[in-house]
Formats: C-alpha cells, structure tokens, sequence
C-alpha cells in the first residue's frame, strides 16, 4: 500500500521540492549580481555625496578700506613696508564693521579666523599691482577660511562646525544671513595646483601631470606594444625563443602594479639617473606596465582577420612584410586601438608604482613640460585622502569624479571605436 | 643640446633624408624607363635612407643620455681633493646634491667649500662639453648614414628587403622589451635583496615574528635594531586576501552562474558591463572607499554590538578589496562555463535534471579545474593589491586572526619604506626590495599555476 508508490509518484512528490531548490539557487544569482551592483551604486552614491561640495567655493565680499596708517604701510613701492605691512587689519576692521561689539583681543583673533589664509596675500598683490589704490575703499571677494568653509557647505551636519567656536559660528550665519558669505561654482579647484590649504587647493596640476605622463606612455607603448604583437602572430618562428617571450608578456601582465615602481626606482633612478617625479619616468614606468595589455589585446586584433584576406595579398605577390603592414595592420587597427584605450585608462587610474618613484611629492606648480617636477589624478586623490583637514577629502572625492569621468569618457570613446569601425568577418 | 632637444632634430634629417632619396630614385630610375625597372619602389629606398639616418643616431644617443650623468659624477668627485671624498653613499649624495645646487645657482657659493665650489665649475663645463659632443657626435651620424643610403641608391640594390628584414628586428627587439622588463625586475629586487641578506640574516626574515624596521640613529638608542620578520606581514597579506576571496568568490560566481544560466540576452547585455565597470575603478577610489567610509562604518557597527573594531580594520579593506575582484572572478567563471560542451549540458536537461541540479552536478564538477585557476589568479591579485591596503589598513605590524584587528601587508610596508625619507643603504631600505622580491616570486608562482591549471583544463574540451 504505501509501499507501492511507483517510480513515477515518486519523482513527482520530490518535483516540488526540487523546484523549491531551483527556484532558490536562481535566486541565490540573483542576490549575487544585486550584491555586486548594489555595491556599485553604493560606492558612486557615496563619492557624489562626499564630493559635491568640492566644487564649490566659499567667498566673502567685504568693502575694505586701505588705510595705509593702519596697514603700517606708506609707499606700497617699498619692498621693505610690503614685506612687514599688515594686510590682515582691513580685513579685520571690515569685518568689525558689521559686528562692532567684537573688540577684544580674542575677537579679534576669532575674526581673522574667518577670512582664508591668502586673503591678506590678495590685498598685498592688489596694492603691489597698483599702488595708487592706497587709502581706496574697494570691494573684494575674498576665499574665507577652510573651517568657515566646510561649516557653511555642511549647515545641517554638526560634526563639521566642531572647528569653529560658538561665537564664531553666530558671526558666520550673520554674514550669510547678510549676503556677506556666498558659494559659488569653484573655480580655484579648476585653475590651480596644490596647496595646503583645502579652498585653495585646485586639480589643474594634476590633470596636466596625468596628460603629460599619458602622453609619454602613449607614444612608447602603443608603436612597442603593436610591433611586438605583429612580430609574434606574423613573424615569429616557431621555437624556445618565442615561446620564452610569449611566457614572459603572460607573466608581466600579472605581476602587481607596484613591482614596477621598484623597477623604475632602481633601474631609472638608480642605474640610468633619470630625475624623480618627472612625467618621463612616470610615463615610462607606466607603459612598461600597461604594454602586456596591449600586446595581448593586439594580437586578438592580429589573430581576427581572416586568412583569405591574406591569401589574397600573397597571391598577388605582395612581400610577406608588405601583406602585413598594407592588409592586416590596417584592418586590426580598430581592435588594437580599442585595446590600447582600455590599458591607457587603466594606466592613468594606477597610483601604486607612481608612489614609489616620487610622484608623491607636494607640487604647487602646474607642470610645464615632460622634465618639470609633477603629480598625477590618482596620487593627488590619495594625497588629499590622507590629509587630516576635512576640507580635503571633499575636493579628493570631486578629483575622484574627474578621474572617473576622464576614464568612462576613454571607456566610451574604446566601445564607440569597436562599434564604429570593427567589422564583422 | 638636451637630448630631448636632439630627437626632433634626428626626425627633421631623417625626413629630409627620405625626400632626398625618394628624388634620388626618381632621377635614377628616369634613363632606365621608370621605376619598374628599378629593383623596389622609390618607397624603399627612401625608407631605408630614413632607417639609415634615424637609427644609428638613436642608438648613440641614449646610450650617451644613458651613462652622461654618471661618467660626469665620477668625472667630478675624482677631481676633489682627498679631505673631502665622500665616506658613504650617503655623503656621496649629499655632496653631490651640494654641488649640483651651486652649479645651478641656487645655493650661494659662500656657504660651501672652495673645491666644492671648484667641482661646481667642472661640472658646468663638463655638462657643457657633453652635450656640444653630444650634438655634434649624433648629427654627424645621422647625416654620413643618410649619406651613405643616399649614395647606395643604385636600381640594382633591392631597398625593399633591406627596409624589411630591418623592420622584423625592429619588430622583433619590441617584442623583446617584455623579456627585458621581467629581467629588470628579476634584476632590480635580486641585487637590493642580496645586500639586505647581508645585513639581516635570511632565516630571521623568513621566520622572524616581530616586524618593525626602524632603525637606530644612534647605536645607544632603545630598541635600536630594528625587527625584519616576515610573518606578521605575510598573516595580514592572507588575512585580508582571504576576507576578500570570501565575498568575491560566491558572489562572482554565482553572478557567473546566472549570468550564463538563467539570464535573458539583453538582462545579460546590461548586467555584464555593469560588473565590469567594479573592475574598471580605479583602485586609489576603493581605498578611499574602504577608509573614509566602510571603515568607519564597521566600526560603529561594531562598537554596536559590543565589540571593539580598530578604526583601519582587516575586514574593511578585505571587503572592498573583495568588490574590486568580483568582476574578475565573474568573468573567468563565466568563460570557464560557457566553455563546457553543449553536449553535457544538453544529456543532463535530457534525463530530467532541472537547470540547477544540472548547474550543480554536471557543469560545475566540469569547470571545477578552470574555476579554480581563475581564483588562483584572483587570490594573486588581491595579494599585490596596494591602494586599498595602504589607504584602508594599518601600518602596525600585529599577529593576528581577527578581522576588527588592524593589520599590515607586504604591499603596505614596500610603499611606507620606499616613500618615507629614505636611507642610503640602510636595512630599512633594503628590506623594501625584499619585500618586493617575495611578493614577486608568490604572485609569479600563483600565475603559473593557474594558468597550466587552466590551459590543461582548455585542452580537455578543445
């Protein structure tokens, strides 16, 4: 009786629970790929929302008035008075124009807290211009300073308003109140080189430091990286040699990004003296890393065009030098360029190797040329990341979205190429 | 002239050098009834004046750009008197350093030694020299090649196979650069390595348990040897490697799963470059990642429930590092899976299995040995990963198996000793490039066998 289920039942009562298990192990992939996108849209939430605010400046617009008496300054001439001049008091009496009560010693301290630490600078280079403007009342707009800043990005959060006292933040909502204290679009961050003061630190320097050194990896590994992979799938013999290099560009495209600053630390600073920190070298080392890449993708390039194409040629009695620079070359072109996007935007978003060779140094400059000292997107993002002032980690995640956007925008350009000139054999 | 100065000038002769011939062949070709009946086109001889001209000039010029600096120290420092002939390396640089800012006007010549001031002047001179050699020498190269090509321009030469048997070594010699890289490398962490085995002893730092390389600068100091053993290094590389393979490895395999499996062709159009883009970010953006904002995060989670998480936690970084290989893992597996034969696929749906039971019991006992080659390559990566681990893990040395806990890694100390003011020579230094070397020897050692693992895996199916 209950013995006597057939092989029949017997599948069909396990059929519920079987599907039970298939439909959790679908759901099990699921879970996975939201898992891996989730943390996608999570990392890119949370850069935005950190990052936002760096582009975004903090200004003050203050009528000052240079009154050279209490500058301790006559003759703006005189290199002397300008070098012991103090350009912080009209600030300061501007200020206390709008908050008369702040007198003491300790106001005044507070006060001059305000304004951002170059904003004395602005008055000094003002009246060395153009001298005649002494004893002048003249609106500027100065950069307040970094705590100001951060506190009237982040109104709403109080842990960014642990810097300023209580006095100071009643005065700072006064000016904004007043239309005093303004956010605008930063230009700073778009014009400038590094600094150490946050609202002053700007990303041009870095991005001119990415291009120069992408350009040097460019033009060395893009040609190497083509010709070697012409040499193996059309010229190489079949023997030890080959096979000996072929193992060695599988090997090299493995071995981790920082073995390559060891090797330009000892091999191009060391042994050939080459200077640190300079677009050269970080170009260099970058294309040694990134030519494995090329080569491999190259080679796929190489390998998808069809023999007939060849056969053709060769029929004809071209050379077989002339079959693959006039035929092949040409047609894998789109691959290989497709390829060498995809490893140059990989080569510009790597920092490891560039540390090691002194592109971390502090550089104020924007970069001249392919000799001048430099730092490039990544290493400025790292640097400012590991600075204590949270001034820095806003404009380290808006030099984060820049890096991003140059990247996708290499990505982009790579698909476009494929879709546009692939063909289809 | 500066030797990047001097390569627009080697292309303007070769160009000019090319036009030269390209009308020369031209003109010789005129009596004979054009250039059929020269042996190549006027193409060829051309190229081959270019060749002629370019190449032995740049071969000159970089071994000269090459070893310039260094002849010329030596040039310099054997000049000085005795007294002041450097003791040690560091001496050397630094003295070098002090003549080189003189020589460029940036330090007042008052401040320094005559002699050094005397060396200054040499080297001025000496650089000047160079470069007049220098430029003289590489021009006159350029032009006597191009000359000779030139005068070789005769229609029974055949430029066409010289030109090409020079470009299949041109060819050949860029292939050979990958070669030459691994050499330098080998190179590079060999030589340091064997002077940092001399200092500290190879056993102490195979199985010495204490890791902190500082060393004394004065020898009265406490604790003035610094520790160099590998351990606790080697334990915090696995531990946060190990965190990571635990997150990447289900879920890029599963996403692989139902990516090859269950998906629908445009939800697989989508979601593919989707995963991809987690391998596209940059890797300074995931350590940003981990320590502003993961970090903290498990942290306070942490402090949640009673227990006490270090502010750069292992878990941290192996989280995000984890994220960062999920793609990679996803997309072996999935080449590995769609590599099965149809046929197995087919015969197990046949009998009446469902998809996961034929995912389960056919498919994936097939790809085991290609899945596991892909997570060899996985785990390499994760070990050499350096960003995440030095912006998100900690610099203290700590043995130890729990994740709250901050650890340190091979990746971590090579960046903290390599960027940090450097000694000349010192075993601090030195261990760098140990370091170095052993990460070299794993991460090389993991690729070799993933990849036999799943090239011999390939050919079962092939």
């Amino acid at each position: 009786m209950t013995n006597s289920r057939t092989q029949a039942e017997i599948v069909r009562q396990s059929l519920k629970r079987r599907y039970r298990k298939e439909r959790r192990f679908r759901l099990y992939g699921m879970t996975a790929i939201a898992v891996a996108l989730l943390s996608l849209v999570v990392l890119f939430t949370d850069i935005i929302g950190k990052g936002y605010t760096g582009f975004i400046k903090t200004t003050m617009t203050l009528e000052v008035v240079l009154d050279g008496e209490q500058m301790y300054l006559e003759d703006p001439t005189d290199k002397d008075q300008i070098s012991m001049a103090d350009f912080q008091a009209p600030i300061i009496a501007a200020l206390q124009r709008y908050f008369p009560e702040a007198q003491s010693r300790k106001d005044v301290r507070e006060l001059s807290r305000l304004s951002g630490n170059y904003a004395s600078n602005q008055i000094r280079d003002l009246l060395q211009a153009q001298p005649e403007r002494l004893g002048t009342t003249q609106t500027l707009e100065f950069l307040v300073h970094d705590t100001v800043s951060v506190y009237v990005k982040h109104a709403d959060n109080p842990a960014y308003s642990i810097r300023l006292t209580e006095q100071q933040q009643r005065w700072v909502d006064e000016l904004v109140e007043q239309g005093v204290v303004t956010t605008s679009f930063n230009d700073v961050f778009f014009s400038r080189g590094d600094s150490r003061e946050p609202s002053n630190a700007g990303i041009l320097g870095a991005i001119v430091g990415s291009l120069l050194t992408m350009l040097v990896t460019l033009v060395i590994a893009f040609p190497t990286g083509v010709a070697a992979a012409v040499y193996l799938e059309e010229f190489a013999p079949q023997n030890k040699l080959t096979d000996f290099i072929e193992v060695n560009i599988n090997n090299l495209a493995a071995v981790p990004s920082i073995i390559f600053g060891l090797l330009g630390l000892a091999v191009f600073i060391g042994v050939f003296g080459m200077p640190r920190s300079v677009p050269v070298l970080g170009g260099l080392v970058l294309a040694l890393m990134t030519l494995p890449t090329i080569i491999i993708s190259s080679r796929a390039a190489i390998k998808s065009v069809p023999p007939s194409i060849r056969e053709a040629a060769e029929g004809i009695g071209a050379s077989k030098m002339q079959v693959v620079m006039h035929h092949v070359v040409p047609l894998a072109m789109p691959g290989m360029m497709t390829g060498s996007i995809i490893g140059m935007a990989q080569a510009l978003g790597e920092t490891a190797p560039l540390l090691l060779i002194g592109m971390v140094a502090f550089i104020v400059e924007v970069p001249e040329g392919f000799f001048s000292s430099a730092t490039v997107l990544p290493v400025q993002i790292y640097q400012w990341a590991s600075s204590a002032e949270q001034g820095f980690v806003e404009l380290a995640s808006a030099g984060i979205m820049i890096l991003l956007a140059f990247m996708i925008s290499m990505n982009g350009l790579a698909i476009w190429l494929r879709k546009r000139l692939e063909r289809r054999w | 002239m500066q030797t990047a100065n001097l390569l627009p000038l080697i292309l303007v002769i070769a160009v000019i050098a090319y036009g030269l011939a390209y009308m020369r062949s031209r003109t010789v070709a005129g009596p004979l009834g054009g250039i059929r009946n020269l042996k190549a086109l006027p193409f060829y001889y051309a190229a081959r004046a270019a060749l002629w001209c370019a190449i032995p000039a740049l071969i000159v010029l970089s071994a000269w750009a090459a070893f310039e600096g260094k002849v010329i120290q030596n040039l310099v420092v054997g000049s000085l008197p005795s007294e002041l002939l450097p003791q040690s390396a560091g001496e050397a640089s630094l003295l070098m350093s002090q003549i080189n800012n003189v020589a460029a006007g940036k330090l007042n010549p008052n401040f320094v030694p005559a002699d050094v001031v005397g060396a200054a002047d040499k080297l001025g001179a000496l650089n000047a020299q160079s470069s007049q050699f220098k430029t003289v020498l590489v021009v006159l190269i350029a032009v006597l090649g191009a000359a000779f090509a030139w005068s070789r321009v005769q229609p029974q030469i055949n430029a066409r196979e010289n030109v090409e048997r020079t470009l299949r070594w041109i060819f050949f010699a860029c292939a050979a650069v990958a070669v030459l890289t691994t050499v330098g490398i080998v190179f590079s962490v060999i030589f340091e390595t064997v002077r940092f085995f001399g200092k500290v002893p190879i056993t102490e730092f195979l199985f010495g348990t204490s890791w902190s390389p500082q060393t004394a600068l004065r020898a009265d100091q406490v604790g003035s040897d610094g520790a160099f053993g590998i351990i606790p290094l080697f334990t915090g590389t696995l531990l946060i490697s190990a965190i990571a393979l635990l997150v990447a490895v289900p879920t890029g395999l599963l996403s692989a799963v139902y990516l090859s499996e269950y998906a629908s062709k445009s939800a697989r159009s989508v979601i593919k470059p989707l995963l991809e883009m987690l391998a596209g970010v940059p890797t300074v953006v995931y350590g940003f990642f981990a320590a502003l904002t993961v970090a903290p995060f498990i942290r306070d989670l942490a402090e949640m429930v009673g227990l006490e998480a270090s502010s750069q936690s292992a878990l941290a970084a192996g989280l995000v590092m984890g994220i960062m290989i999920i793609p990679f893992v996803s997309s072996l597996s999935d080449d590995v899976i769609n590599a099965v034969p149809r046929t197995l696929r087919d015969g197990s749906l046949a009998l009446g299995a469902t998809q996961s039971e034929t995912m389960k019991n056919v498919i994936f006992p097939a790809a085991l040995p290609g899945i596991m080659g892909g997570i060899l390559l996985a785990a390499s990566r994760a070990i050499g990963e350096t960003m995440i681990v030095v912006m998100a893990a900690g610099l203290a040395a700590n043995l130890t198996a729990n994740p709250l806990d901050s650890v340190t890694t091979v990746t971590v100390q090579i960046v903290t000793l390599l960027t940090g003011d450097q000694e000349f020579d010192s075993a601090k230094t030195l261990a760098a490039f140990a370091l170095g070397m052993m990460l070299f020897i794993l991460t090389l050692a993991l690729n070799m066998i993933a990849l036999k693992v799943v090239r011999k895996y390939r050919e079962q199916y092939d």
